[in-house]
């Protein structure tokens, strides 16, 4: 494993960075809130971005996409993390599609992936309740079994821009208490089935979620992804990939966060002199320097542990989910205080990142739950 | 079979038949570690044999050019041959700052006479060196120094008092700045200079520490005679081969501490000794929520920090320049270490509070001084703070 950019991915980079500074600065979220915009990203620029290739690229080449890997992936998440791009990498890419590369379900891939990959499809994953906090199991949406098929009764909340979403794999419980690890199946609902309700919410980060009811939703055998029952064994693994994605997007916004920082040391006088000068300043904003540094080689080996089948992985997710949690928020928090009174207006871009840390850090896990899991990964 | 893997299985043939069987499986630390010179006597004589046969090959200083007494290899082959040694336990023959500080400086620095005369005595483990840098009076602001060096022919007379010299009083050779020019700008004055400890005039005092151990000294020069020609690049320019020096010895702090934590051994997880102190929970878990988050946060970022290098090493074979990330390991390395030191005293509870004799088992004894001593870590080799000032200022450009 190296820890360092291929000459492809330096390209891809680039290509990203030049893209994001021209079309996506942190500017365009704040004008999708300021007009209320119905959709909360722009579908245009979605159409861009999958011309650019980089929607299509984790998916096999037979459905359209780069076969190319988490690593590349991770490249792209970076660059749109610094102008906080609303587009629905996480939702569509990362965990629609990659449960359903993960379930192997031909038909399912041969009907949605190829409008991913044209970035006309977008997926969601249903999967969080009001009280499921960090554990993917605290599921009490019910599937009974009904004429060869599923019905599905219950509600979903914060489904990532599940407003939007063209299909919804919702995670259902088809046996056992609340939070037992068996029992749960994965069901591919189309948007317009009968009996489902989609509401959208609005978060402080102005990433597009909905509330989903499903009553009594029915679908047919094939809507389930894998084994009917035993949904974790394709649930964890995808929620572990698109966290190691999710990093990446954290980790371009902890750096565009700091590079206002810094730029407002440098700029900001008082006492005739700029701000940057105090030493009490320059030693905090070294410590967010370490922090960033240590954060950029975790979320590589992260993905490129994906890449390569490598059985320490979900380690690797766990190490890199903390860190991230803690270093954004820790960074973000840091930026407010060191704009000072500025900082707490709606005016400068500062406080968009610290409320996408906020949102950043209750999604997949926080640190102490995923510090928990390392420990448990490693035996203690 | 690619060069590399015949350089693999050739070398690993090689140790196999010449690292003397006691030595296998001991790591060499900075306590029972080989670091030669006149005064040395060896714990058992195979660290002896290990040495010579090492030598002989080149390998106690592998990337070094054979014509000096190294080894010649390419960073390649250096990187195989220290996997294997790490695969068959085998200890480092030699260890020291010879190695890893007034070498790679000699190398860069030295003249051609400097390094036949040098070099070659330090891979053969003949000359120990030690480092006279700080003063009395110049500890972080170390170009404020004021040890005198005045001309007299062609000698210098050297005048003051060096303190925190490593082992001075076991080493063969120092290496010190000394002002040259008491008229320049501070940093202009100062002589990078190599003198022979065993020169009249020298004195050296070890300095107890709060740990009850004397790893340093106090060194003092009075009319102390040295040759001219033991100016390491030139009269006056001696900060810039200081600040070289700085850059090896920092580097040789980040990897002993980067090292530590992956090193194999007897050493016990934090989380086996949690489990020595407090007992098991269910499953084998570390029953106490808050003592196992601590032990997670120190082993996460352990790993952190050890990818961090990683990358670091990795670009720089791909032909990058350093990054800023080489900023950061000294203190992060270092503040890494004082941190798991804390949590293994609190998991030891009272019974890290051993200093000697009965009631303590050895590993605790240890602890408590070794604890100790890692409160040090902070402040040697460039406090944590004037590091947090050079990446304040030299990476993110912030103003004075």
């Amino acid at each position: 494993m190296q820890l360092v950019l291929s000459e492809d991915q330096e390209l891809i980079a680039k290509t990203a960075a030049d893209f994001v500074k021209e079309k996506s600065p942190v500017a365009r979220l704040r004008e999708l809130r300021d007009r209320r915009d119905p959709d909360g990203f722009s579908r245009t620029l979605w159409k861009e971005m999958a011309e650019l290739g980089w929607v299509g690229i984790p998916f096999p080449e037979s459905a359209g996409g780069a076969g190319l890997g988490l690593a590349e992936l991770c490249v792209v998440m970076e660059a749109l993390g610094r102008g906080l791009a609303p587009e629905p990498f996480l939702s569509t890419v990362l965990v629609g599609g990659g449960l359903l590369t993960l379930a192997g379900d031909e038909s399912a891939c041969d009907r949605w992936l190829p409008g991913v990959v044209a970035g006309e499809t977008i997926l969601a994953l249903a999967s969080q309740e009001r009280d499921s906090r960090f554990d993917l199991c605290r599921v009490s949406t019910r599937a009974e079994v009904v004429d060869g098929g599923f019905a599905l009764t219950g509600e979903k909340t914060q489904v990532l821009d599940g407003h939007v979403a063209d299909a919804l794999v919702v995670v259902a419980r088809l046996a056992g208490e609340v939070r037992d690890r068996d029992g749960l199946g994965l069901f591919l609902v189309p948007r317009d089935a009968p009996g489902l309700e989609v509401v959208r919410q609005h978060r402080l980060d102005d990433r597009n979620a909905a509330l989903v009811r499903l009553q009594g939703v029915r679908v047919p055998a094939e809507a389930a992804l894998g084994t009917p029952g035993r949904g974790l064994e394709l649930l964890e693994p995808a929620v572990d990939r698109a966290t190691v994605g999710l990093c990446a997007e954290m980790l371009g916004g902890m750096q565009e966060a700091f590079d206002l920082t810094l730029a407002h040391l440098k700029s900001r006088r008082q006492f005739g002199v700029p701000i940057g000068s105090f030493q009490a300043l320059k030693h905090r904003a070294a410590d967010l320097f370490i922090e960033i540094e240590l954060s950029k080689s975790v979320v590589m080996a992260a993905a490129r542990a994906a890449d390569a089948g490598d059985p320490e992985l979900p380690r690797l997710v766990s190490l890199a989910k903390a860190r991230y949690t803690d270093a954004y928020l820790h960074v973000a928090n840091e930026a407010v205080q060191m704009f000072g009174g500025v900082g707490m207006t709606d005016e400068y871009d500062i406080g968009f990142y610290l409320k996408r840390a906020r949102a950043c850090q209750m999604t997949f896990g926080d640190a102490a739950c995923h510090r928990d899991r390392w420990a448990r990964l490693s035996g203690y | 079979m690619g060069d590399l893997e015949a350089f693999r299985a050739e070398t690993r043939a090689w140790l196999e038949r010449s690292c003397p069987a006691p030595l296998l499986g001991r790591t060499a630390t900075a306590i029972d570690g080989v670091w030669g010179g006149r005064k040395w006597v060896p714990e058992i004589p195979e660290q002896k044999l290990w040495l010579e046969r090492a030598a002989e090959r080149g390998y106690t200083a592998p990337t070094w050019p054979s014509a000096y007494g190294g080894g010649g290899l390419s960073a390649a082959e250096a990187k195989i041959l220290q996997q294997e040694m790490k695969a068959l336990r085998v200890p480092a023959p030699l260890i020291g700052f010879g190695l890893t500080m007034i070498g790679p400086t000699l190398l860069q620095f030295g003249s051609e006479e400097q390094k036949r005369e040098h070099l070659p005595r330090i891979c053969r483990g003949e000359i120990r060196w030690c480092q006279g840098y700080s003063e009395p009076g110049a500890g972080s602001d170390l170009a404020g120094l004021q040890t005198r060096a005045e001309v007299d022919g062609d000698h210098f007379i050297v005048n003051g008092t060096k303190v925190w010299t490593s082992y001075a009083d076991l080493a063969d050779w120092i290496f010190a700045l000394v002002r040259t020019d008491p008229g320049a700008r501070k940093q202009e004055g100062i002589t990078f200079l190599l003198i022979d400890m065993e020169t009249p005039g020298i004195s050296v005092s070890p300095i107890r520490l709060i740990s009850g151990s004397s790893p340093f000294c106090e060194t003092h020069f009075e009319n102390v005679r040295v040759p001219r020609r033991n100016v390491v690049h030139k009269e006056n320019a001696g900060w810039t081969v200081a600040k070289a020096l700085l850059g090896h010895e920092r580097t040789m702090i980040a990897d002993a501490f980067g090292a530590s934590s992956a090193a194999p051994g007897p050493r016990r997880s934090l989380a086996q000794r949690a489990h020595q102190y407090l007992g098991a929970g269910p499953g084998g878990r570390v029953a106490d929520a808050v003592l196992r988050d601590r032990i997670a946060r120190i082993e996460m970022d352990t790993r952190a920090f050890s990818l961090t290098m990683q990358r670091s090493r990795d670009a720089a074979r791909a032909g990058q320049q350093p990054g800023p990330e080489s900023s950061i390991f000294k203190v992060y390395g270092t503040e890494l270490n004082q941190r798991r030191y804390e949590l293994l005293v609190d998991i030891a509870g009272p019974q890290a509070l051993g200093w000697e004799g009965e009631g303590f088992d050895d590993e605790e004894l240890a602890l408590t001084r070794d604890w100790l001593r890692s409160r040090g870590n902070s402040i040697e080799g460039g406090t944590s703070e004037i590091q947090r000032n050079v990446i304040a200022k030299r990476v993110l450009g912030l103003p004075d």
